[in-house]
């Protein structure tokens, strides 16, 4: 279980990793909100993974650690928040720059650009 | 008190004084001598107590936890500096008085001179090494001010700029050093410093704090190799060459030395790190200052070896010289001042300090020229005069020092070099500037005595020469044992103060150097030739050149890294982030703790595979971006799966909701952006960045591993033992978040109001226009709201809202509040903006959403603040139990109106995002009013 749970927030780290590195505003949105539920996940687990305890007072035996769980609850929230504001952010860029270049403007060409793979999709 | 107010006068009298400027140069001036005066008055009754080597202490806790306190010491030491620093300060406020134009900012002259008077007084007076550094710093920025005074020059900006530089880079090695000596002592009081002398000269780290010390006291006493900086601090104002940079602040250095001399001292490494420096300064100062042209180039160059003199007396590691040193101090700020004064009248009545052009002046101004020959005589070591009475010191003591061999004689060798020197550019200072033919060319013409009041300060101190000199043991014999008493913690030797001691060899090297010197300066020509063939080196153009080159490369590697492109700093940051984690998680690699691994059931597994499939693919096929965002959506709901299975109810059903909004959100934003992304980088950097992705993620993977095979203790359980007695719920989580870390949530909740408000900003008055089709050139569909949508959607509205307030209420003993409430009811309404249009919604919506936010912070900070009423701390939350009429039994909490903030803060902030977003398209408003009737 264990070793599941530590692959998905590899993943998740990965994936959201290589997407923030994109040059376009929109993957790295998408990379970023990858990588906040990675660190949602991470955070949460610091309670360790326990089944069938909810930290509901009288419900069952073992309580679930409750701290994590009210961190990460907010971290969802403002992670939201997170999440709109940068994709606003990439709005106010395309409509300012007319381009979603993460830099404001397209990069000069690099030699070995292959813009013909992309245009061919 | 009396310390402290002393230290604390002087700067009260720089707010003060300029107050005074528009009354005129007198009056201002008169004025800033009252601190002195008072603070002199202050210190006068306790003069029996410190001439028994009674010390003054006092002390004000300032920050404990650092070490730093407001600590004040006053004993023979401090108080022969602070002596110096009142008296020849009131000396130099009367001459500036004259010195000064009227048109001139005497206003911030004053000020800041007051201001150094004050920060001198501190580093002489903390008892408190950190204080004392404080004050330290604030002499070099003081002296900073002072020496671009005239900062329409680009010379006293240049040399204002290196002083600061040197002695300012002095001051941080000094803060290293102190906080090393802090570190083997466990406190800064400098009482306790002087008790650890032995745990400090026999610790690893000694050498070290030594060094650092000595650093930040060479710098700022100029001593080679970074004596550069004193001579191109005469670009100050004369009254500041003469204060600053001869009698006081240079002095500093000097005066750490003999402060930490019981503590610091007495070792080889002191020895010779202090005693070579000295002598080098010694010789190199002398030397040069017989070839400066310029009058106060020759005095800075002087002091400049003096400095030295006292430095290498220091250094000789016996107590005697340590007695020399002190006496040497008072001397040399009395003749030294004293010569700066008299260049300043100079400069004031010819117009010029070059000495080639002040020539034959004993005929207009024989009255000062009398006073400057006197102090100059001093400076030479003439007998009668006091500069000879430490010099007589200084050569006895380099004589006995133990040196093995041949070394032996080095010492005597270099003060008696010095010594002809010293003779030498005194007699040039006295002939050529005198005597010697006629003035060529001066500006003023014909120069004439100075106002009376004017030489006053220098007559004083020449005085003071004349006395020193013909009675020592009367004048300054106690000052001078009260100060040796406490920088030899006690041991005082046994010496003795008089005219002559008999013909020794001591007195012999004094006629050796007086002769020899005026020999070197009847045949000056020759040693002006043979200085001339070397090139002088221009330290100031060294000092900026080398600044400018470090600027470039500065600028240069900031440029390299800081390249304006921000997917570049996204690079650096996780790389580096990667780099630094690689090292303690390769170390670790893969780590199962105590706990080991448990089993995984099946439909565990398979959500885990649907994940991880999801992620991989999102990141896949992220050029194709409704794709990516699906799977996307994919991967958030099974998250929320994940909390559900590990029991975090809550989570589940905020991550649900969360999950709802962000999908809509991005789907939203995806119509205004091209929804392919092109293929702009090259193979090698995709490669790199899956590398660092894949490093990241195998990381990630491990510390997690590590972490959930690991036992630990939680601090919970008191969370959870105290939830329903002292929160008055079952439902932890929500008691934690609007009980016992009510404070966290109302920051968090004021965070989303801030992003949602930031997003209202942004997009306000932003026209996009969206692409006519999606990126396959389709056409978007004409029928933008789904009739069967709309059907559904409006009946919704009240179960929802029901739903929402089902889960608000339950939310303190069941899974539920105020986030989750919220977010339903966001959902909920961003539903029908969907299905029927943002103008359509807008018509039926009765208020706006900024308000909803501004109400939920009010019902939080309300909440909160009404147990202040009640003389609780802030957010204390009461409860209480009454029963309704048909529900029953049921409790009402504070933490209730709390957590309704909470929800009205959510419903707000997430709707004005949203909204925000869909009124972007000038066309939407309009096109959807008419659809949805």
């Amino acid at each position: 279980m264990e070793l599941a749970y530590a692959l998905i927030i590899g993943t998740l780290t990965a994936s959201g990793v290589y997407l923030i590195l994109r040059a376009r505003t929109f993957p790295v949105v998408v990379g970023l909100t990858l990588l906040s539920y990675g660190v949602n996940l991470f955070l949460f687990a610091t309670g360790r993974l326990v089944t069938g305890g909810q930290p509901i007072i009288g419900s069952t035996g073992e309580y679930a650690d409750p701290l994590p769980q009210a961190l990460v609850l907010t971290a969802i929230v403002i992670g939201f928040a997170m999440t709109a504001f940068a994709v606003v952010l990439a709005l106010r860029n395309q409509a300012d720059n007319e381009d979603d270049h993460v830099d404001g403007h397209r990069p000069a060409p690099e030699p070995r650009a292959e813009e013909e793979e992309g245009a061919s999709r | 008190m009396t310390l402290s107010l002393v230290v604390l006068l002087p700067f009260l009298g720089a707010i003060a004084a300029p107050l005074f400027a528009q009354a005129g140069r007198t009056a201002i001036a008169i004025a800033s001598s009252v601190p002195a005066l008072i603070a002199l008055a202050m210190l006068f009754p306790h003069w029996a107590t410190l001439a028994e080597g009674g010390v003054l202490l006092e002390t004000h806790s300032w920050l404990p936890a650092v070490g730093l306190s407001l600590s004040f010491r006053l004993d023979g030491l401090s108080l022969l500096f602070a002596l110096l620093i009142l008296i020849i300060g009131l000396l130099i406020i009367l001459y500036a008085r004259y010195y000064l134009k009227p048109y001139e900012n005497v206003g911030k002259f004053y000020a800041l001179l007051l201001c150094f008077k004050g920060a001198m007084l501190g580093i002489v007076l903390s008892s408190n090494l950190l204080l004392m550094l404080v004050f330290w710093e604030l002499t070099s920025v003081v002296s900073f001010l002072l020496i671009s005074f005239w900062n329409h020059k680009q010379d006293a900006r240049r040399g204002a700029r290196m002083a600061l530089a040197v002695t300012g880079g002095g001051g941080l090695a000094l803060l290293a050093g102190i906080l090393i000596i802090g570190r083997i002592v466990g406190s800064y009081e400098l009482d306790d410093v002087l008790a650890a002398a032995d745990l400090i000269k026999s610790h690893a780290l000694y050498p070290f704090a030594l060094t650092l010390v000595l650093l930040g006291a060479f710098t700022k006493s100029a001593q080679f190799p970074f004596h550069f900086w004193l001579p191109h601090a005469m670009q100050a104002p004369t009254p500041v060459s003469a204060y600053l940079h001869s009698a006081t602040m240079v002095k500093a250095g000097i005066f750490l030395m003999a402060r930490l001399y019981p503590v610091l001292a007495g070792t080889d490494q002191w020895f010779y790190m202090v005693s070579f420096t000295g002598m080098v300064t010694l010789l190199i100062g002398a030397y040069v200052a017989l070839f400066k042209h310029d009058l106060k180039g020759l005095l800075a160059h002087s002091t400049v070896s003096h400095l030295g003199l006292i430095t290498l007396l220091f250094g000789m590691n016996t107590q005697l010289a340590a007695v020399a040193a002190l006496f040497h101090v008072i001397n040399h700020a009395t003749f030294k001042a004293s010569l700066f004064m008299a260049a300043g009248i100079i400069d004031h009545e010819t117009g010029t300090r070059d000495m080639r052009q002040i020539n034959g002046l004993w005929r207009f101004m024989p009255h000062t020229a009398t006073l400057a020959m006197v102090a100059a005589s001093s400076m030479a070591g003439v007998p009668l005069l006091n500069g000879f009475l430490s010099k007589e010191m200084f050569f006895a003591e380099s004589l006995s020092l133990n040196l093995p061999g041949i070394w032996a004689y080095l010492p005597p060798l270099v003060a008696t070099l010095a010594g002809i020197f010293a003779v030498a550019y005194s007699a040039r200072f006295i002939h050529d500037v005198f005597f010697n033919g006629k003035p060529v060319d001066l500006p003023i013409y014909p120069p004439h005595e100075p106002p009376r009041y004017m030489k006053i300060p220098v007559e004083i101190l020449v005085f003071a020469c004349v006395m020193v000199g013909m009675f020592p043991a009367v004048s300054i014999g106690p000052l001078l044992h009260a100060a040796a008493f406490a920088t030899l913690d006690g041991q005082v030797p046994e010496y003795h103060l008089a005219i002559l001691h008999g013909f020794n060899l001591p007195l012999l090297m004094s006629f050796l150097a007086f002769f020899g010197g005026l020999l070197m300066y009847s045949q000056r020509q020759r040693f002006f030739d043979f200085h001339a063939r070397f090139r002088e080196i221009d330290e100031k153009a060294v000092f900026e050149k080398v600044a400018m080159w470090l600027e470039d490369r500065a600028a240069a590697f900031t440029n390299r890294i800081e390249n304006g492109s921000l997917q570049r700093y996204a690079m650096l940051l996780i790389a580096s982030a990667v780099v630094v984690a690689l090292a303690p998680i390769g170390d670790m690699g893969l780590f199962i703790g105590s706990h080991g691994l448990s089993p995984i059931d099946w439909p565990s597994l398979t959500a885990a595979v649907l994940l991880i499939i999801s992620a991989l693919g999102t990141a896949a096929y992220h050029r194709d971006r409704f794709f990516a965002l699906v799977l996307l959506s994919v991967v958030g709901l099974v998250v929320a799966l994940t909390f559900a299975r590990f029991s975090a109810p809550d989570l589940a059903m905020t991550q649900l909701s969360v999950e709802v909004v962000t999908i809509v959100l991005l789907m939203l934003a995806l119509y205004y952006m091209p929804s392919w992304t092109p293929i702009e980088t090259s193979w090698p950097r995709r490669l790199r960045d899956l590398t660092i992705a894949l490093v990241a993620g195998a990381g990630m993977t491990l510390i997690t591993l590590a972490m959930l095979t690991q036992p630990f203790e939680s601090i919970s359980s008191f969370f959870i033992a105290n939830s329903k007695p002292g929160g008055g719920g079952t439902n932890v989580v929500n008691v934690i978040l609007v009980d016992f870390r009510g404070f966290d949530t109302l920051g968090e909740i004021t965070v989303l109001a801030i992003a949602a408000l930031g997003i209202y900003a942004m997009l306000k008055n932003t026209a996009l226009t969206p692409p006519p089709g999606d990126g396959l050139g389709h056409p978007w569909t004409r029928d933008a709201h789904p009739m069967m949508l709309k059907q559904i959607a409006r009946p919704m509205l009240p179960l929802a809202l029901m739903i929402s307030l089902y889960i608000f209420l339950r939310g303190h003993n069941m899974p539920g509040g105020g986030f989750i409430a919220g977010l339903i009811t966001a959902v909920a309404l961003v539903l029908q903006y969907i299905a029927s249009g943002v103008g359509w919604t807008e018509d039926r919506i009765p208020f706006r959403y900024h308000n909803v936010i501004g109400l939920g912070l009010l019902f939080a900070v309300i909440a909160g603040a009404g147990s202040l009423a009640f003389g609780y701390p802030f957010l204390t939350s009461a409860f209480g139990y009454i029963t309704w009429p048909v529900v029953g039994k049921f409790e009402i909490a504070s933490a209730m109106v709390f957590d309704l903030g909470v929800y009205f803060t959510v419903v707000g902030a997430t709707l004005l995002a949203l909204v925000s977003l869909g009124k972007l398209s000038p066309h939407s408003a309009i096109k959807s009013s008419k659809g949805g009737m």
